[in-house]
């Protein structure tokens, strides 16, 4: 049983198409030359092409095309050899040409699949419609001036990829796996960094509500909701919303509405009574761009291994649960660590919970992951290794680890200035045993009377008399043999 | 000394060599003859202290040894073309006080080859005009009379250009063709004018109207002249994406005068109802120019020929109406304020745009609007690509294409405008070559009844500009052209 | 094809050109006799004839990733008619 709202008239099911606007990763912007970095002074970052000056011509960025290619290639999507940019005309102030240069009945890239991983481990597929490549807009500040707008056309022009998804999205958990799922696979290619913070990502979402199984209904579009948790609350809303509409007798006006994070609820543009005519019509100032299937193949054998064939991998390479595999690649830098670590033949499990449990856990708090790991894949080896060959105990690696994260420091330097080897010498241990045994020599009485359970508080006070260096297994061995006299 | 304004421009490239006259002389000269017909309004911006300074550069190389192919050579500027920290307003309101800060690939060109600029010439608004008669800057007035005395336009869009190179204030002009906006005012005055073909020239830095069809070319009284000024114009620009890459040959070197087995195709469908007596005449001469020159005469067919003018008049709007939306007050040229952004832009483009241009942007609006896409739009492409291929098959058959240019003389300011529709149909021989992307040169080859001149137009296979120079050659040589327009009657 | 007072009006407003309520109808006019003229178009069977691309026979040519302009933020805004601290300014807009 899918995502249902319960009506008083009865059951809504949800029908969701995400719009996703992901900034290609190039150098210089689409049609021009100029730099695409974030964050860059007003105006700093533009060319007169950019700028709509009289007489500018744009010419294509050869990476741009490269990225939408490999992005396609990357969602199992036909790549149309043959593509035609278009020009989208409207007026606005972020919009220097009066127009944006897109593609409308020609994409680059044509329909594809995701699969996207469900909370309960399952997976489900989502299709897509399209990929194609169009110029971003220029920002506007409203808020700086009394009556004035000022605008930067610093990201006029830079390389987007909109990726519309088929209305195959049923639930707010299975658009967030949606928005996670391709974030990873851009991310694997290289194409986007899916930053949704600094808007190098971004999603509309479309929504309308059905009777399950009925025809869909009037849909709306959802702008500017910018992270994925306000995505899961704005479908959670509009849903409602447009339910009481219906159930009330009423029907859904097709509009744009906009995400009010304040607010938390979608409202309608105020500019919904012009309708947008766009006018697309193929860009003269551009030819049909025309791709070699050669060339294209040779971007598909060049493209890393994808998430979930490294998953499927890993499970089976590695005997990894489905959990603890999807964990490791969720981003390409944690599966590459992962397998550098496994590399230097350490075991494959024990590193998998390390790297899960200590190492994501620790950085994960801080909002890090592996990139700004202060241990590296050898480090964290290291440390693996003088567990497997029993220099040091589970317990007192965990204390290594804290102190590797601190310091940076190697695990064997950190044992070594610690003095936390752990000790197997069998007579220290004896000596140890001795000791705890005259201090506690009324529960060793107990204990040869029948109590055995007394046997885990003598392991506990061996255990700390040494400091937490014996080997817990020669401890236990020991032990018993002497405890039974 | 000769009357320095009166030498062709190969002449004058070749006096300067010999150093019969200095660069700052010829300069001079012209800056004079500007200063003296101001009255044709040829002129938006005269640019005499720049030219001074050029000149004196060109005489600095040309006194070593070096010199460009066009070293010293003083040119007017379509002000289409931007010129950086020049004036640039494409005869329109809306672009008061644009300097730009970028100099188009085309004068680019022109300069590295040591051009002097007297300054930016007249045009109809935004290049859309067939009479030089939408200008924000005022008409320009031909240099040639008609027995009435009335003003006479030196057609459009590139009559500024045209008046310029008639009236000798300078030796050649750059234009830009886009339905015949350098063909048709070459006719009207008697000079001639080139439209390479689509791509052999850049577009960037020039202000654009129509994308699929605009072209820079040169202006010029003599065949030869045309030639050695594309030779500076033309070449691959890696900033125009239509840009053809494609070497430049020696477009002088063309003139061999030589046009023996040569096939020339006649068009069945030029001869148009109602085409007055004279225009059928100067065809005709020229079609005998051109047999005694040893040529094959054909009769051809390009059947979509009528269906060029409409055709043109959906797909020129439309482009422009898209080019034409980044004039809207925010960042150069005209603002006019508003309460919002949006009455900004409305009372912006109200203001600064003329009747003709705004015409235009609302016919380009409509034509790509929903519903009336595949009508209107779409239909027209497709019609274009008929007409194309009229003219493949042809060039099968023939070598060059042999039309009048224009379907009159050059008319009174005044007559012709009541109507928006006559007023293109100056346009109809000049258009189907632009829609097919081919050049087209126009060739002055005598006088009309009404004293006026009458041209001729070649039309050639794509980037052979050789051939189609090399036959103009001829036909101007058969001319024999001499007329001068009557505002320089009595100067020689 | 005939174009009332209001389509043209409509059409004026996608173009952002204002026209005086006064004028809509002559204007309306001119335009209806240059779409009067472009009708003959239908005459011609285009039936399976592909719209015309470019009248330039290629692929669009691809140029290098490489940072090649900008970093000229007064050749920018040189020609404004208003700017202040390196942004062009305009009426405020509401969203």
């Amino acid at each position: 049983m899918g995502y249902i709202i319960k009506g008083e008239t009865g059951d809504w099911e949800l029908v969701i198409g995400l719009e996703v606007h992901a900034q290609v990763i190039s150098k210089a912007k689409l049609f021009s030359g100029a730099a695409t970095e974030f964050g860059a002074e007003p105006n700093t970052q533009v060319s007169f092409i950019d700028a709509g000056f009289p007489g500018m011509l744009p010419v294509i960025n050869s990476v741009a095309v490269e990225q939408a290619v490999k992005t396609g290639l990357g969602l199992n999507a036909q790549i149309n050899l043959t593509s035609v940019f278009d020009r989208k005309n409207y007026f606005y102030a972020d919009l220097p040409q009066g127009y944006q240069i897109s593609q409308y009945q020609q994409p680059i890239v044509g329909a594809g699949t995701i699969e996207i991983d469900l909370p309960d481990g399952s997976t489900k597929s989502i299709g897509i419609t399209r990929l194609h490549l169009e110029q971003d807009a220029g920002k506007s500040l409203h808020d700086q001036h009394p009556s004035l707008s000022y605008i930067d056309l610093n990201r006029a022009g830079v390389a987007l990829m909109e990726i519309v998804s088929e209305p195959d999205i049923r639930s707010p958990e299975e658009a967030a796996a949606y928005i996670r799922k391709l974030r990873t696979i851009l991310r694997y290619i290289g194409s986007c960094d899916g930053n949704m913070d600094e808007g190098s990502m971004r999603c509309d979402v479309n929504l309308s509500v059905r009777r399950p199984g009925a025809p869909y209904g009037t849909r709306c579009e959802i702008k500017n909701v910018n992270s994925i948790r306000f995505v899961m609350q704005a479908i959670e809303y509009e849903a409602q919303r447009q339910v009481e509409i219906l159930e009330a007798g009423g029907t859904i006006d097709q509009e744009t509405r906009l995400w009010d994070t304040g607010k938390g609820i979608t409202r309608s543009m105020r500019s919904k009574e012009e309708a947008h005519d766009y006018r697309y019509f193929p860009d003269p100032d551009l030819l049909p761009l025309v791709l070699d299937a050669a060339w294209v193949e040779g971007l598909k054998a060049g493209l890393p291994e994808l998430p979930d064939a490294k998953k499927r991998r890993f499970m089976e390479q590695y005997k990894l649960p489905a959990y603890d595999a999807g964990v490791l690649v969720a981003e390409k830098a944690r599966g590459d660590f992962y397998e550098a670590v496994v590399a230097g033949r350490r075991d494959p499990k024990l590193s998998a919970n390390w790297m899960i449990t200590e190492l994501l856990g620790a950085l994960n708090k801080t909002g890090k992951d592996v990139e700004d790991s202060p241990i590296s894949a050898d480090a964290l080896g290291g440390l693996l290794d003088l567990m497997a060959d029993n220099t040091i105990n589970g317990r007192i690696a965990k204390d290594v680890f804290a102190e590797m994260l601190a310091t940076g420091k190697p695990a064997a330097q950190i044992v070594d200035e610690k003095g936390l080897r752990q000790v197997t010498d069998t007579g220290a241990i004896e000596r140890t045993i001795d000791e705890v045994m005259a201090a506690n020599a009324d529960k060793v009485a107990e204990y040869r009377s029948g109590k055995d359970k007394l046997f885990g508080f003598f392991v506990g006070q061996v255990i700390k008399a040494s400091g937490g260096k014996a080997n817990p297994a020669a401890v236990n061995e020991l032990l018993r043999a002497k405890l039974q006299g | 000394m000769t009357n320095l304004t009166h030498l062709t421009l190969a002449a004058a490239r070749d006096g300067l060599r010999a150093k019969a006259f200095t660069a700052v002389e010829l300069t001079e000269a012209h800056i004079r003859a500007v200063e003296a017909n101001r009255a044709l309004n040829a002129f938006i911006t005269e640019t005499p202290d720049r030219a001074l300074d050029m000149a004196r550069q060109s005489d600095a190389r040309l006194a070593k040894g070096e010199g460009g192919p066009m070293e010293g050579l003083p040119l007017a500027i379509k002000d289409l073309f931007c010129t950086k920290g020049v004036l640039t307003t494409a005869a329109s309101h809306i672009l008061d006080g644009f300097h730009p800060q970028y100099e188009s690939s085309v004068t680019a060109n022109l300069w590295r080859d040591g051009a002097v600029m007297l300054g930016k010439v007249n045009l109809d608004e935004f290049a859309m005009g067939s009479a030089n008669i939408t200008s924000y800057y005022g008409p320009v007035k031909s240099p040639w009379r008609r027995a009435d005395g009335k003003d006479l336009v030196p057609g459009g869009s590139s009559g500024g250009s045209a008046a310029a190179v008639a009236a000798r204030m300078a030796l050649a002009a750059t234009g830009t063709d886009t339905g015949g906006s350098i063909r048709q005012p070459a006719s009207f005055v008697g000079i001639v004018g080139l439209k390479p073909t689509y791509g052999r020239c850049s577009r960037w830095g020039t202000v654009a109207f129509a994308s699929s069809l605009d072209q820079a070319g040169p202006m010029t009284r003599t065949v030869r002249d045309a030639a050695i000024m594309l030779r500076s114009m033309a070449g691959f620009d890696p900033k125009d994406s239509t840009s053809v890459d494609t070497p430049v040959p020696d477009y002088e070197a063309a003139l061999t005068g030589d046009i023996r087995g040569l096939k020339v195709g006649i068009p069945r469908e030029y001869r148009v109802d109602g085409m007055p007596a004279e225009i059928e005449r100067v065809w005709q001469q020229g079609i005998d120019w051109l047999r005694q020159a040893g040529a094959e005469i054909v009769d051809i067919s390009l059947p979509h020929t009528k269906y060029a003018l409409p055709t043109y008049y959906i797909v020129a709007p439309a482009e422009c109406s898209s080019n034409l939306a980044r004039y809207d007050g925010v960042r150069f040229g005209l603002r006019v304020e508003g309460k919002s952004l949006n009455e900004m832009y409305e009372n912006t483009r109200a203001e600064g745009f003329g009747a003709e241009v705004r015409r235009r942007i609302l016919i380009g609006t409509y034509v790509l609007s929903a519903g009336y896409y595949d009508a209107y739009y779409k239909k027209a492409q497709q019609i274009r690509s008929l007409i194309a291929r009229d003219f493949a098959e042809a060039h099968k058959q023939v070598d060059i294409i042999l039309t009048p240019t224009a379907p009159s003389t050059a008319f009174a300011v005044g007559e012709n405008d009541d109507d928006p529709v006559k007023m293109y149909l100056n346009d109809v021989f000049t258009v189907p070559a632009s829609l097919a992307g081919l050049p087209g040169i126009s060739v002055p080859a005598g006088l009309g009844e009404d004293g006026l001149p009458l041209g001729l137009q070649l039309i050639g296979r794509p980037f052979d500009e050789e051939t189609m120079i090399r036959v103009a050659g001829v036909m101007e040589a058969a001319a024999g052209f001499t007329a001068l327009p009557h505002l320089l009657r009595g100067e020689v | 094809m005939s174009l009332d007072k209001a389509t043209v009006a409509r059409i004026a407003h996608l173009a952002r050109i204002k026209v005086p309520e006064g004028e809509l109808d002559h204007l309306a006019g001119e335009l209806n006799t240059i779409l009067h003229f472009v009708e003959q178009l239908n005459e011609v069977d285009t039936q399976g004839v592909p719209p015309m691309t470019s009248v330039v026979a290629m692929g669009l040519r691809r140029r290098e990733d490489a940072v090649t302009d900008g970093g000229q933020v007064e050749a920018v805004v040189a020609n404004a008619p208003n700017h202040v601290a390196g942004f062009f300014a305009v009426p405020k807009v509401v969203e």
